[in-house]
């Protein structure tokens, strides 16, 4: 049994008055692959968004309940900006800032305070080699990241993720704005960097879950309805929503 | 079943010549800007070429005296006027109005909000000679019991025009900063950057032309501003030694004499008109350069 790394306890969510996650209970291993799926506005992405205090930006959103970074509560006494470089982010639609892929990767490690060239040189190249795209971009770290494909712009943003050396990355679903090609080779890439990092992410595509993920978390209508091991939840779902889904039945 | 058709086609037909009349009414106003432009051109330049043709280029443009009594007419000071007090206005303007719109973009209560643009849309409303006895009543004296000078100078101008330009800067700054895309801060968050870096390391990066757009919008607001110039700057036709002084500018300079000007005189302010004119086109070619480029 590997350590748990993120517990949700009874955690509820509204936006002003709208309930949009109810009574979440779940627990997320340490380097596993957790997916979430479930049909759009089901709250999945809420959920991403709350283990990072990102929905602290969204007017009207209350949490309550209990969720905690090895067994420390994220909404209690932790500086958010601390919690935020432990817990990676990585965005559906890929969101590299308007300057040099050598200055995206460097902006992270940069605020939080490395200034020495030779280290940023070092993380630039090791998060880019962490993210496998070294080969493809050492030779244009100057130029603007707003030039790359959405495919190379997706994998910059996991690199500039892995350069503040999270312990958790999420996903948001990172490959719903790229193309097949693109889209596998960011599938490859979250398999192999998940001895480094616990990864959840939050896809539409069942096939993608099935094939990347370690155990998977299914939602609707704000309820985590089923969290089972990713190979048995596709072949013997326990709850007949959840087969309902993944045979396509609704969606 | 014939007449039908013919009937839809005489609508048709109608039709047509209704959106062709109201294109066509259209297409006449929008002539009558173009041409009002190009008139206003043909006017200034041709007349002002002229007179700068009797007094010689180098004689006009580097002339450091203006006394067209003694048939002087150099505008060399009023060049220079005009250029440090639009520098003063943009030093003092510029960090204010960029300082603001980054407290609407990004940290204004939304209870204040509609309070604080209203006043200052309301700003960019007041006529400038309201602006010009403000000047006169508050900035000026301030500077004369204060700082050993006689009160209308080159900082009471200064100060005037870069409150003048606010408006104009905070509009222009708070847009582009609105239109920068959320993910840019979002992504920096993410990241475990503080609200106030990802302000300014990201977004006001990624605003950048649009905010430097704006100053020089702020630029041309101020090199062309007349009458508020006129209440407080002074107007001696000398180039100022300190920003105690007093300055003239080029606008300063066709109004307070046009009035009485004949002949030579007349032509020469109709040639410094000329040369106002074309330090405009500039500013408006810089603008036009930045704000496509912040809107790439």
């Amino acid at each position: 049994m590997k350590k748990n790394k993120i517990t949700i306890k009874d955690t509820n969510l509204y936006y002003d008055d709208f309930h949009a996650l109810k009574d979440i209970n779940m627990e997320m291993a340490e380097n596993e692959i957790t997916a979430f799926i479930g049909p759009s506005g089901c709250g999945k992405s809420t959920l991403l968004k709350s283990l990072n205090r990102m929905n602290d930006l969204i007017e009207g959103c209350k949490i309550t309940g209990d969720i905690r970074l090895d067994g420390e509560d994220i909404y209690g006494n932790m500086d958010v900006n601390l919690l935020r470089k432990r817990v990676g982010m990585v965005f559906q639609r890929p969101n590299p800032f308007p300057m040099s892929v050598y200055d995206n990767i460097a902006y992270g490690p940069r605020t939080h305070g490395i200034r020495s060239r030779v280290e940023l040189d070092e993380i630039v190249e090791n998060s880019l080699r962490g993210a496998a795209a070294w080969d493809d971009f050492k030779d244009r770290l100057k130029q603007s990241a707003l030039g790359l494909s959405g495919g190379q712009q997706q994998r910059l943003c996991i690199a500039r993720a892995i350069a503040v050396e999270p312990e958790v990355l999420l996903m948001d679903e990172p490959t719903s704005a790229l193309d097949p090609i693109s889209t596998a080779k960011i599938e490859e890439l979250v398999q192999e960097i998940k001895d480094r990092y616990t990864v959840v992410i939050v896809t539409h595509n069942m096939q993608q879950a099935a094939r990347i993920s370690d155990v998977t978390a299914f939602f609707l209508l704000g309820e985590l309805i089923e969290m089972e091991k990713t190979d048995k939840i596709f072949s013997v779902p326990k709850d007949k929503r959840t087969e309902d889904y993944i045979t396509g039945r609704f969606g | 079943m014939s007449t039908g058709m013919r009937k839809s086609h005489k609508k048709q037909l109608m039709d047509t010549i209704k959106e062709g009349g109201v294109g066509f009414a259209f297409l006449v106003s929008a002539l009558v800007s173009v041409a009002a432009v190009i008139l206003i051109s043909i006017f200034i330049f041709a007349n002002g070429f002229s007179a700068i043709g009797k007094i010689g280029v180098a004689d006009f443009l580097l002339g450091e005296k203006w006394k067209p009594a003694m048939g002087l007419f150099g505008i060399y000071p009023m060049i220079i006027g005009s250029i440090y007090v639009t520098l003063g206005a943009v030093v003092i303007g510029a960090p204010i109005g960029i300082m603001t719109a980054v407290y609407l973009a990004e940290y204004c209560p939304k209870k204040i909000y509609p309070l604080f643009s209203g006043l200052i849309n309301l700003m960019a409303g007041i006529p400038s000679v309201l602006y010009g006895f403000f000047g006169l009543v508050v900035i000026v004296p301030l500077i004369r019991d204060n700082l050993n000078s006689q009160g209308m100078s080159l900082l009471a101008a200064s100060i005037l025009l870069g409150i003048m330009i606010l408006p104009t800067i905070v509009a222009i700054s708070q847009s582009s900063l609105k239109a920068v895309n959320p993910g840019y801060y979002e992504g920096s968050l993410a990241l475990g950057a503080t609200h106030e870096r990802s302000i300014f390391a990201v977004k006001m990066k990624a605003a950048g032309s649009g905010i430097i757009s704006a100053v020089i919008l702020g630029v041309g607001r101020a090199i062309g501003e007349t009458m508020a110039v006129i209440m407080v700057a002074g107007n001696q036709a000398i180039i100022p030694k300190s920003v105690l002084e007093g300055v003239r500018t080029m606008t300063g300079n066709i109004v307070i004499e046009m009035g009485y000007a004949t002949d030579l005189h007349r032509q020469a302010l109709l040639a410094t008109a000329a040369v106002l004119f074309v330090f405009i086109l500039l500013v408006n070619l810089a603008f036009s350069i930045f704000l496509r480029r912040s809107s790439q």
